[in-house]
């Protein structure tokens, strides 16, 4: 337990010491605002809610998230600090763990940043602030969701560049699961089976229910079980490929 | 104190280290030599436990370094190929990083730094981002993680390398001064490293062990270890003959200067005495006559040489 706080200690420290961080915190507050306004329609809806505010987080995080992860271990590697950090008294999984939590309370602070939103439809109106909170909690849920994707592209590869595209390609079409875009590849071949099971792993929708104020369990077990299936990926990628 | 037993590791389609069993007492000073991919960096990876052994195994201070992953780390100092650092950070955040993550607390940790930051000369570039250092600042502040936390076991490949000739030094004393009560294994490419901190020194080549000796036992292999070299003022097209027919020499070496030749005799002392004989008789105004002890790295060439033919 040690050992991982002091690599989160570490890796959010680190975030901060380079201007990165700031660059990344101000474009993604800075978009998400703007975008909210004039992309998402707030106030043409004329409704004191965050729907059109919510509504775009899926598709900035599959941007922005991937763009985080992606230096998490490919960096390491090409720099060979990894052979430092793999060969303190601690384990690979805690090394993992503790750099994919230290990235997911950067984003967390991300999206504390945008609380003046929460406060703008406060002053307008009387929104319900349960629906709010439950779609943040969504909302860092499904961070952290791709955030263990990220991070596992990451140690695929020693390039940033690659673990950024590879990584937001997954990203995206995970969004799309449950769309045409990306279930007409499966119908018409695909047994009945493999469509709903892939139309099941859509971010896309498992988030609209969350951000309406449905905090399922069935939610809550699809995001949890996707960062611990792909964190899990990492830890086995990280032991397979050390020599190279 | 480090053991290992069979070290082996294969990749794909290559044996970097094959069966290298060795056993290193605290005190003991081991030199690791070897052309590059030898394997020296292979097996410090395997006794660190960055990479799994194919087969075979290491232990550090009673720990197998696979089985018990964590106490085996804890008796170990490394410092890696490059010494490789996060370069955003400072020297002093690192420091209390790798202090932390090795249970180093409290005043403790304070004092620890401050022993190696002192021992390692690293004051003035505390509040400095690693990145921006000099290699030979590098290097140091690699070093000093590695003796952090005061390990009995210290891995440390090239650990001098980018360093000027006095931070050579420097860290070559650094090393004679802590090495009573550890057991230290140094990798490098300059053999008068290996004369100047090494009590043994391991050959490797193609990952088998070739030579496994102190330093003095090595330069006793040397074909120069009882040669003496003799630098005529003017050369002389008689002098090779001369001095090969001379009683105990085995051979002489013509330098491409045609003035030093170098006499190998049976006897270094007795073979300067007729060396310098013969010039008197003949003539020769002598510029130079030294008696060699040997030559490392000859004696390296000779044995990774004819392990590679």
């Amino acid at each position: 337990m040690s050992g991982i706080l002091a690599i989160f200690r570490r890796e959010l420290a680190g975030y901060f010491v380079t201007p990165v961080a700031y660059v990344f915190l101000v474009i993604f507050v800075a978009l998400i605002g703007a975008l909210t306004f004039y992309v998402g329609g707030f106030y043409e809806q004329r409704q004191a809610d965050l729907g059109s505010f919510f509504g775009l987080h899926p598709w900035l995080y599959a941007f922005f998230i991937p763009a985080l992860a992606m230096r998490l271990w490919a960096e390491e590697r090409d720099t060979g600090t990894i052979e430092l950090l793999l060969t303190l008294p601690i384990s690979t999984t805690q090394a993992v763990i503790g750099k994919f939590l230290a990235a997911w309370a950067f984003t967390v602070v991300a999206l504390a940043l945008t609380a003046p939103m929460w406060w703008t439809v406060n002053y307008l109106g009387n929104p319900d602030n349960g629906v709010i909170a439950a779609a943040y909690i969504g909302s860092a849920l499904m961070a952290g969701g791709f955030l263990a994707i990220g991070s596992f592209v990451s140690a695929l590869t020693r390039s940033q560049v690659i673990a950024f595209i590879v990584g937001f390609l997954i990203c995206f079409v995970l969004l799309m699961a449950g769309y045409p875009l990306v279930l007409d590849v499966f119908t018409g071949w695909a047994p009945r089976v493999v469509v709903e099971g892939v139309e099941a792993m859509s971010f896309l929708t498992r988030f609209e229910s969350i951000s309406r104020g449905v905090i399922d369990l069935r939610d809550l077990i699809y995001f949890s079980g996707m960062m611990a299936f792909f964190l899990f990926a990492n830890v086995s990628i990280i032991e397979m490929k050390k020599a190279e | 104190m480090l053991v290992t037993e069979a070290l082996t590791k294969r990749f794909a389609t290559l044996t970097a280290v094959q069966d290298l069993t060795l056993r290193v007492e605290p005190g003991e000073v081991l030199g690791f030599l070897g052309p590059n991919g030898a394997g020296k960096s292979t097996t410090m990876k395997m006794i660190t436990g960055f990479l799994a052994p194919t087969s075979g195994t290491a232990n550090v201070c009673g720990h197998d370094v696979i089985r018990e992953p964590a106490a085996a780390r804890r008796k170990l100092g490394y410092l890696p190929e490059g010494a490789p650092a996060w370069g955003e950070m400072v020297p002093a955040a690192f420091l209390r990083f790798m202090a932390d993550i090795r249970g180093v607390k409290g005043a403790e940790r304070a004092r620890r730094i401050d022993a190696v930051v002192d021992q390692l000369q690293l004051a003035s570039v505390l509040q400095q981002p690693i990145a921006t250092l000099s290699k030979g600042f590098k290097r140091r502040v690699g070093l000093a993680q590695a003796l952090l936390h005061d390990p009995p076991v210290l891995i440390m490949d090239e650990p001098t390398d980018g360093l000027d000739p006095n931070q050579k030094h420097h860290v070559r004393s650094l090393i004679r001064e802590i090495a009573a009560e550890k057991t230290i294994v140094i990798s490098t490419h300059i053999l008068e490293e290996v004369e100047s901190v090494c009590t043994r020194a391991v050959i490797i080549s193609g990952g088998h062990l070739l030579a496994d000796d102190t330093p003095a036992g090595l330069l006793t292999r040397s074909r120069y270890r009882d040669a003496v070299q003799v630098t005529l003022r003017e050369p002389d097209t008689s002098a090779r003959e001369a001095l090969a027919a001379l009683p105990g020499v085995r051979d002489v070496e013509i330098a491409a200067d045609g003035q030093t030749l170098t006499v190998l005799g049976e006897d270094g002392l007795a073979t300067a005495t007729r060396v310098r004989e013969l010039c008197s008789e003949r003539g020769w105004r002598v510029e130079a006559l030294r008696a060699e002890g040997g030559r490392l790295d000859d004696v390296f060439r000779d044995i990774t040489r004819s392990e590679a033919a």
